[in-house]
C-alpha cells in the first residue's frame, strides 16, 4: 500500500496509523496548563462545518471547527509541531463560537481555541516590537483605567488637533513598524472628554427598586463608547435597577483570554470579582458581548485555583447581558414611539457565547412604532471579532462586505446590535458603501424611546 | 504504486497551482492530516494533495493529470460520510468540491434546480424556500453534508419513507468520467431514453467519476404537516406501533425511532422535549393536503395508543416541530456527550423483524461489554445502532468492529441488507459477501471497469479486500473481481 496509509480495521493498540502514540499513554491532554480534554467530546460528525464563516468562505477544513479541533488535539498529543501553517489556521479562527451553537456533543470550542492561543503565545512570543506592543496593551493600558484614560486623551488630541490629518496625508505613518501602520486608520474616533469621564458610582433606581446591579463599564468601552454606558445606566435605572459602577473595576480580561494572555486574564478576573463583590450587587450587567460571555466563564477560567473556584462560579452565575436583564420583566413605560424600520444583528458572543437570541428581539418588539425586519444571516460574524479586524484584515473585510450586503437588502434605516465592536465594524462598512444606514446599540435605541 | 518523490511532488504541486490558482492546492502534512477521516473516525488515510477546483474543466484536468501520473483520486464534499467512502485509501489526490457550491439555476415552473456538487443539502431548500419549494431528501447531516456526497451515497433521510431516496430526485448529471471526459447523464426531462446511466451513477460512491452539475427535482412544500411524538415504556411496543400504522394503510412521511440512551444524549444537547425515562419514542410526521390531515393524524395517534404508548403528543407549532427534529437529526453528534467515539451501523431489515433484531443488537453489543444507542428510520426498517466505545481503551476498537460485524450478519440472516444509506465505502466492503454472491459482485465489478478501467478513481472501496474474499470462501479460484482486473492476489 502506498504512502504509509492503513485501512484495515484496527488490529492493535494505537489505531491504524502507527506514528500516533496511544493516547492513554500520554496522560491528560493539556496545552500550557489548560486542560483541553474537551477535544474528546468531538466525534468528528461535521455538523458544525456550514455554520463556520471561515470554512464557508474558504472551503478548507483546516479553517473549520472540526479541522481546528483536529489540529489542537494533535498539538496537545504531540502528534504535530506548531508549524507556521497550523498557526495561521488557528489564527484565522474568529472565535465567534457559531460552531458551539450547532454542536450536538457540546464541544467547548471557545475554551479550546483560547488554550491553543495561549500555547501559541508561549511558543512564539515574536520579536521585541511585538512583545513591547503587547505588553503595553495587555499589561499596562487595559488593566489600568487611568493610564488608558491618559492614552485616550492623547489619542483624542492627535485626532482633533489636525496632527492625524497631517500625518495621514504625509505618508509618514508608513514608517511605523508593520502592524501599527495598518492599524492606525482603524482606530475609532474618540468622543470628547465628557463622554469618556467615569460614570457616577451610583445611579439611583426610578420607581420601585427591583435590583441592585453592577455595571461593567469596561476598558475600551468606557473611553470609546462612554455614551453607551451612560445610556445603559439610564435605561436600567428606568427599569428599577440601582446601578453601581464601582471605581475599583478595570478590564474583565476577555481581550487577554482571546489573545492567549491567560495569566493576565486570570489576574483581571480576580480583580473584577473582588470589585463587584465589594459593591454588594445582585447581578453584574455587561453591554459588550465579549465581556459578558467571558465573565460568565470565570468559573471555568479559575477552576484550577482552589481559593477562587467557588467564588468565580458564584460570580459567573450572576452575570447578565443587558438585554437579558431587561427582559426579565416587561419594560417599564412610558416608551415614546420610534417611527423607524430597523434590523437586528446578533453579536457572536451574545448569541453564540451566551445563547441570547430572543431577548433583544423581544425588547425591540416593545418599542411603539418600531418596525423590525429580520436580517439574513443575522447570527453570522461581521468580522469585528474583538481585534480580529486588526489582525486578519482580509477575512474581516470579506465578512464585513457580506454583512453589509445583507443589511442593505433589508432596506432598514438603522441596524441595531448589542456590542461596540460590531458597531464600529458595521458602521465602517456602511460608510464605505455610502449607505445612510445608522448603527446603534440596543440600549441607545431604548434610551431614545425613553426621552 | 511507489511513493511520490519530493521532487515529483513539488513539480506536481506547481502544475496544479498553475491550473487552479494560488491557495487551491494543499500538501502540507498538518493540512493533509485534517482530511484523513470523514465522519467515521475508525479509518484514516493521508492524501498527497487536497485540491480545490472551481469548474468541471478544472476537475477534468486534475483527473487527466492523475491518470497520467498513475495517482489515485477521490472526490470529497463536507466529509460527513459514515463509511470512509471519501478517504484517499491509496493516497493521491483528494478533490474537494467545497468551492463548487452554487445554485446555478432554478426553474420553478418545471420544478427543478441545477446545482454544483459542493452545495450544502439544506442550502438548496433555503434557496427555494421563499417561493414555497424544497428539496425532499433530508439526511440527518443535511445542515452540513453536500449534494455531491448525497449523490455518491444515494443518501436517504427520515422522509425517505414517503419521498424516496436521492436517486428518485436526480434528473441528470454532468460528470467528469475517470478518464477526464465530460459527459451528461440524463438531463432536465423526466423520461430520458437509453440506459439509465443517471441511476447507475447515483450511489456509485465516487467510483464512476465526479459529478460537477446536478439537476434535481424540487417539490412544493406540503400544504399541511402534522408531527406526532409517541412515547413508549417498552421498545417492542414502539416496534409494534410502526407495523400497526403501516398495516392501517397510513403512509407517514417519516417514522423515526429513538431509544432511551439516545434520548438522554439529545436532551443533554438541546433539551428537545423527549422524556428521559422513556424506553423509546417514535417521531412520526404526516404531510400533504390539508384536507383529511387531522383524520390521518388521529388514526396514527390511535394506532400508537392501541400498541401501548403511554403518551402521544402532537407538536403544537412549527417551533416545537423543529425542536423535535433537531433532536432527532443531531442524535449521532450528541453521543459525544456520553462517549468519545461511536461506530454507527446502517443495516436494513424487513420492518416486521424489528423487535427480534433490536433484541439481538442489544444482546450482541452487551456481549462485547459495550453500550449501544438506537436511532433510526423505523418505517423503512433502516437501523442505526450506534455502538459507543473509547478508542483510548486498549482493545475497544477491535471489539466494536467485531460487534458491528455480528449485527450486520443478523441483518443479512433475516433477509435484510448491510447498508441503507451510508454507503459501503471502506467500512463495509468485507461484509459485501454476506448479501451478494460471487456472480453478483462480478457483475458489479464489470460495470465498474466500464466506467473506471484503471481503477484509479476512488480505489479500495465497495469491493471486498483479499481478506474479505477469503473469509467468504471466494478465494479458491480466480475471483470475478480479479478476472475483471480490479484486484490482484499477492
Amino acid at each position: 500500500m502506498a504512502h504509509g496509509t492503513a485501512l484495515e480495521p484496527p488490529q492493535g493498540a494505537g489505531g491504524p496509523t502507527a506514528r500516533v502514540p496511544a493516547p492513554w499513554e500520554m496522560g491528560p491532554l493539556a496545552l500550557h496548563g489548560h486542560d483541553v480534554d474537551g477535544v474528546n467530546r468531538c466525534v468528528h460528525c461535521g455538523l458544525c462545518l456550514a455554520s463556520c464563516p471561515t470554512f464557508s468562505l474558504l472551503g478548507t477544513e483546516m479553517d473549520s471547527p472540526r479541522g481546528r479541533i483536529v489540529l489542537i488535539k494533535s498539538l496537545a498529543e504531540g502528534r504535530i509541531e506548531l508549524s507556521d501553517s497550523t498557526r495561521a489556521h488557528l489564527d484565522l479562527c474568529l472565535g465567534c463560537r457559531a460552531c458551539e451553537t450547532v454542536c450536538p456533543s457540546g464541544v467547548p470550542y471557545g475554551q479550546l481555541i483560547e488554550a491553543a492561543r495561549a500555547e501559541i503565545e508561549r511558543r512564539h512570543p515574536g520579536g521585541p516590537v511585538r512583545r513591547l506592543f503587547r505588553w503595553l496593551n495587555f499589561a499596562v493600558l487595559l488593566p489600568h483605567p487611568r493610564l488608558l484614560g491618559l492614552a485616550a486623551t492623547g489619542l483624542r488630541c492627535y485626532q482633533v488637533s489636525g496632527l492625524q490629518r497631517v500625518l495621514r496625508a504625509s505618508g509618514l505613518l508608513r514608517l511605523l513598524p508593520g502592524p501599527l501602520a495598518a492599524w492606525e486608520p482603524l482606530l475609532p474616533r474618540l468622543p470628547p472628554a465628557a463622554a469618556r469621564a467615569p460614570l457616577p458610582e451610583v445611579t439611583h433606581a426610578e420607581g420601585q427598586r427591583r435590583a441592585r446591579v453592577g455595571l461593567l463599564t469596561g476598558c475600551i468601552q468606557q473611553v470609546a463608547f462612554g455614551t453607551q454606558n451612560r445610556a445603559t445606566a439610564r435605561v436600567l435605572a428606568r427599569n428599577g435597577a440601582e446601578v453601581l459602577a464601582p471605581r475599583a473595576q478595570s478590564c474583565c480580561g476577555a481581550l487577554h483570554a482571546h489573545a492567549g494572555e491567560d495569566g493576565l486574564a486570570r489576574d483581571l478576573a480576580r480583580r473584577t470579582i473582588e470589585a463587584f463583590e465589594a459593591a454588594g450587587v445582585d447581578q453584574v450587567i455587561a453591554n459588550t458581548s465579549g465581556c459578558g460571555a467571558h465573565m460568565k466563564s470565570y468559573g471555568m477560567l479559575l477552576a484550577s485555583d482552589p481559593a477562587w473556584r467557588a467564588r468565580a462560579a458564584r460570580f459567573a452565575a450572576r452575570v447578565r447581558d443587558v438585554s437579558e436583564f431587561l427582559c426579565q420583566e416587561p419594560l417599564r413605560g412610558p416608551l415614546q414611539p420610534v417611527a423607524r424600520t430597523v434590523t437586528y444583528h446578533d453579536p457572536c458572543h451574545v448569541i453564540h457565547g451566551q445563547k441570547i437570541r430572543k431577548e433583544p428581539r423581544a425588547l425591540l418588539a416593545q418599542i411603539p412604532g418600531l418596525r423590525v425586519v429580520e436580517l439574513s444571516e443575522a447570527d453570522w460574524c461581521c468580522g469585528s471579532a474583538g481585534t480580529y479586524n486588526l489582525t486578519q484584515p482580509e477575512m474581516a473585510q470579506r465578512l464585513q462586505e457580506r454583512k453589509i450586503a445583507h443589511i442593505r437588502a433589508t432596506g432598514a434605516e438603522a441596524v441595531v446590535t448589542a456590542n461596540p465592536g460590531c458597531i464600529i465594524q458595521i458602521a465602517q462598512g456602511l460608510q464605505a458603501t455610502g449607505a445612510p444606514t445608522r448603527v446603534m446599540h440596543i440600549v441607545e435605541l431604548l434610551d431614545e424611546a425613553y426621552r | 504504486m511507489p511513493a511520490l518523490t519530493e521532487a515529483r511532488k513539488k513539480s506536481l504541486r506547481r502544475e496544479m497551482e498553475a491550473l487552479l490558482g494560488p491557495g487551491a492546492v494543499l500538501s502540507d502534512p498538518d493540512e493533509l492530516m485534517v482530511y484523513e477521516s470523514d465522519g467515521l473516525t475508525l479509518f484514516r488515510a493521508l492524501a498527497d494533495f487536497v485540491v480545490f477546483p472551481l469548474t468541471a474543466e478544472h476537475v477534468a484536468a486534475l483527473v487527466r493529470l492523475a491518470q497520467r501520473e498513475g495517482l489515485p483520486f477521490v472526490a470529497r464534499g463536507a466529509g460527513t460520510g459514515l463509511s470512509g467512502g471519501c478517504l484517499p485509501a491509496e493516497g493521491g489526490l483528494v478533490i474537494s468540491l467545497m468551492r463548487m457550491n452554487r445554485v446555478l439555476e432554478v426553474d420553478y415552473d418545471n420544478q427543478l434546480a441545477v446545482v454544483e456538487p459542493g452545495l450544502v443539502n439544506l442550502h438548496l431548500s433555503w434557496a427555494v424556500g421563499a417561493r414555497g419549494f424544497y428539496y425532499a431528501p433530508d439526511p440527518s447531516s443535511q445542515q452540513a453534508c453536500t449534494i455531491g456526497g448525497n449523490i455518491a451515497n444515494n443518501s436517504g433521510g427520515p422522509h425517505t419513507l414517503k419521498y424516496g431516496v436521492t436517486t428518485n430526485h436526480v434528473l441528470g448529471l454532468e460528470v467528469v468520467l475517470p478518464d477526464g471526459e465530460i459527459v451528461w447523464l440524463g438531463g432536465k426531462t423526466r423520461d430520458p431514453q437509453g440506459y439509465d446511466l443517471t441511476g447507475i451513477f447515483v450511489g456509485s460512491e465516487g467510483t464512476f467519476g465526479i459529478a460537477t452539475k446536478i439537476v434535481l427535482r424540487i417539490l412544493r412544500q406540503p400544504q399541511a404537516v402534522r408531527t406526532v411524538l409517541a412515547v413508549f415504556n417498552e421498545i417492542d411496543q414502539a416496534s409494534e406501533a410502526v407495523s400497526a400504522i403501516i398495516a392501517r394503510g397510513l403512509i407517514p412521511a417519516a417514522m423515526e425511532m429513538i431509544d432511551q440512551l439516545t434520548i438522554q444524549a439529545v436532551e443533554d444537547a438541546f433539551g428537545c422535549g423527549y422524556p428521559r425515562d422513556a424506553a423509546a419514542a417514535l417521531l412520526i410526521e404526516m404531510d400533504g393536503l390539508a384536507a383529511g390531515m387531522d383524520e390521518q393524524a388521529a388514526r396514527v395517534i390511535a394506532a400508537c395508543r392501541e400498541t401501548g404508548a403511554r403518551e402521544v403528543r402532537l407538536a403544537r407549532d412549527e417551533a416545537e416541530r423543529q425542536l423535535l427534529w433537531k433532536g432527532r437529526k443531531s442524535a449521532f453528534g450528541a453521543y459525544g456527550r456520553i462517549s468519545p467515539a461511536y461506530l454507527v451501523m446502517d443495516g436494513v431489515i424487513p420492518r416486521t423483524r424489528l423487535p427480534y433484531v433490536l433484541r439481538r443488537v442489544n444482546e450482541i453489543v452487551a456481549g462485547y461489554g459495550l453500550r449501544v444507542g438506537n436511532v433510526f428510520h423505523a418505517g423503512d426498517g433502516n437501523l442505526h445502532p450506534n455502538i459507543l466505545y473509547d478508542p483510548r481503551k486498549p482493545g475497544e476498537e477491535q471489539r466494536v468492529v467485531a460487534a458491528g460485524g455480528e449485527i450486520l450478519k443478523v441483518c443479512a440472516e433475516v433477509g435484510g441488507s448491510i447498508s441503507g444509506e451510508h454507503g459501503i465505502g471502506l467500512e463495509k466492503r468485507d461484509y459485501m459477501p454476506l448479501i451478494f454472491s460471487e456472480a453478483d459482485l462480478g457483475c458489479m465489478a464489470r460495470v465498474k471497469r466500464a466506467f473506471n478501467p484503471t481503477g484509479l478513481c476512488n480505489p479500495g472501496k465497495i469491493f471486498p479486500s483479499r481478506k474479505g474474499c477469503a473469509e467468504a470462501g471466494f478465494a479458491s479460484r480466480p475471483h470475478p473481481i480479479e478476472e475483471a482486473g480490479l484486484a490482484q492476489r499477492f
